[in-house]
């Protein structure tokens, strides 16, 4: 794909709608279009977290491994979410799983590739990480909401 | 004026009881003369020794003939009223209550956000909303329920899918679930409804309903387009006792739906 088209598609993406038009040149400089199916593992804990990852179309499952239990699901996510905020802080290793539940389309970008850009460029790095606080900031709502099973019979 | 018919009961006979999920059961009753209602007004279901109970009403409003509750079983009451058998009877006082918002959705989207047992005194609207899709715009539906077993009216939810936009969500499941996962705000998107215009009704535990407002004014809904359906305990369920005061409303007679812009003072204070 042409690096004028990944620009668009990205200028059309909720996670990156709102960005100047030169982090957007930048940041399609560091990204590629992946696709991947039903059932596929896009990222095991632990591994290295080389990329993240944003959902153009489709859906896949965050899980979290414990010893001798299942996988335990977490949440999924669709188009417009980001997998991955790893690729952001050392030792970049990825947290959770990610698993596609459907055939799925990702924008998929290069982690070190987006951090050099970054550090070269605070301007960029700034608004980078303030869109992943975002992303952070809303999980952490959803989290302490699932915590607190808002659904469960109330104790008076 | 207040008359003593709202006080007294009239008998009901169950016709059928359907178990909806593990903890909560739908009634179809049998009631006299026809029940009319409004989507959204409740009644006082009263069994004796047990006491009574403010439930809403689940069914459909072309159908006054079957009085449908849909209950789940937290206490004295709502324990008796899940243990009837078809051919009990059961008393029941109502309907009370200011409903949804129906006379002003024509021409407008429509957002409809439930949360666990919340989804009851919504689905008259959904049914009501559903059965005059040509005058209003677009119609959504948004579910949040603890579990996938979790969740009320299941194959009923397919044919809503079907029909208009429909999406269900849940806190928990098992690894075999390929549904949604998450908080049911997640599954607000503009892409749905026009926020300058969309009328919302919310039902659900209060800090479901908050974060839902809470995303709903970001993406720029105002406040009197935001109804909600709000639980006190009640007693006269006619304005009268003052057991369900919430503010300066009774939420028996002003509501149990007030719109956003009404409440917001109150909403999430502790014990208003
Ligand atoms: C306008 C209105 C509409 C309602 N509609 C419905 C409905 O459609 N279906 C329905 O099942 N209930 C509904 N309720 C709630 C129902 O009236 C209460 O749950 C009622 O308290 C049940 O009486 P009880 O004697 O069985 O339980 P109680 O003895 O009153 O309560 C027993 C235990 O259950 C907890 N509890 C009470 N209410 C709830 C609740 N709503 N959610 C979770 N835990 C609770 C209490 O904290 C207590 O620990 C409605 C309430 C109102 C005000
Ligand atoms: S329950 Fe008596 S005033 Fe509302």
């Amino acid at each position: 794909m042409m690096k004028h088209e990944l620009h668009e598609i990205l200028r059309q993406h909720d996670f990156f709608k709102d960005l100047p038009e030169d982090d957007l040149l930048v940041i399609s400089g560091c990204a590629k279009m992946v696709m991947i199916k039903a059932g596929e593992v896009l990222a095991r804990e632990g591994s290295d977290a080389n990329n993240f990852y944003v959902v153009r179309m489709g859906k896949l499952r965050i899980e979290q491994q414990a010893p001798a239990m299942k996988p335990q699901p977490i949440q999924t996510i669709g188009c417009g979410d980001v997998a991955g905020w790893s690729w952001l802080f050392p030792p970049y290793r990825w947290s959770f799983d990610v698993i596609a539940l459907e055939d799925s389309r990702l924008i998929c970008l290069d982690g070190a590739c987006l951090r050099g850009k970054c550090e070269n460029n605070h301007s960029l790095g700034y608004r980078v990480v303030k869109k992943f606080a975002d992303v952070l900031r809303q999980r952490l709502h959803a989290a302490s909401l699932q915590a607190m099973d808002v659904y469960a019979p109330r104790e008076d | 004026m207040i008359t003593t018919d709202v006080l007294a009961p009239v008998v009901a006979t169950v016709r059928e009881i359907q178990q909806e999920t593990q903890d909560t059961f739908t009634l179809t009753l049998e009631t006299p003369e026809p029940f009319n209602f409004k989507p959204g007004q409740f009644n006082m279901l009263y069994i004796p020794g047990a006491g009574e109970a403010a439930v809403s009403i689940s069914g459909d409003v072309t159908q006054p003939h079957e009085l449908i509750h849909t209950i789940r079983e937290v206490g004295n009451v709502t324990r008796g009223l899940v243990a009837l058998k078809p051919g009990d009877q059961l008393g029941v006082r109502g309907p009370f209550g200011r409903p949804w918002p129906m006379d002003v959705v024509d021409g407008r989207d429509v957002l409809v956000i439930a949360g666990g047992i919340g989804l009851a005194p919504l689905r008259p609207a959904v049914l009501a909303l559903s059965a005059k899709r040509a005058e209003i715009g677009r119609l959504t539906v948004i579910y949040g329920a603890r579990s996938p077993e979790d969740m009320l009216y299941a194959r009923e939810f397919l044919g809503w899918k079907d029909a208009f936009v429909a999406r269900a969500t849940v806190d928990t499941a098992s690894p075999s679930w390929r549904g949604n996962m998450g908080v049911v705000t997640k599954l607000i998107s503009p892409v749905d409804f026009d926020p300058t215009r969309v009328i919302a009704m919310i039902c659900g535990p209060e800090i479901m309903m908050r974060f839902a407002i809470r995303s709903l004014s970001a993406l720029g809904v105002e406040d009197d387009r935001i109804f909600l359906s709000m639980e006190r305990n009640m007693k006269c369920a006619a304005g009268i006792c003052g057991h369900c005061q919430y503010g300066n409303y009774f939420v028996c007679k002003d509501g149990p739906v007030f719109d956003y812009d009404q409440v917001r003072k109150l909403f999430g204070v502790k014990e208003v």
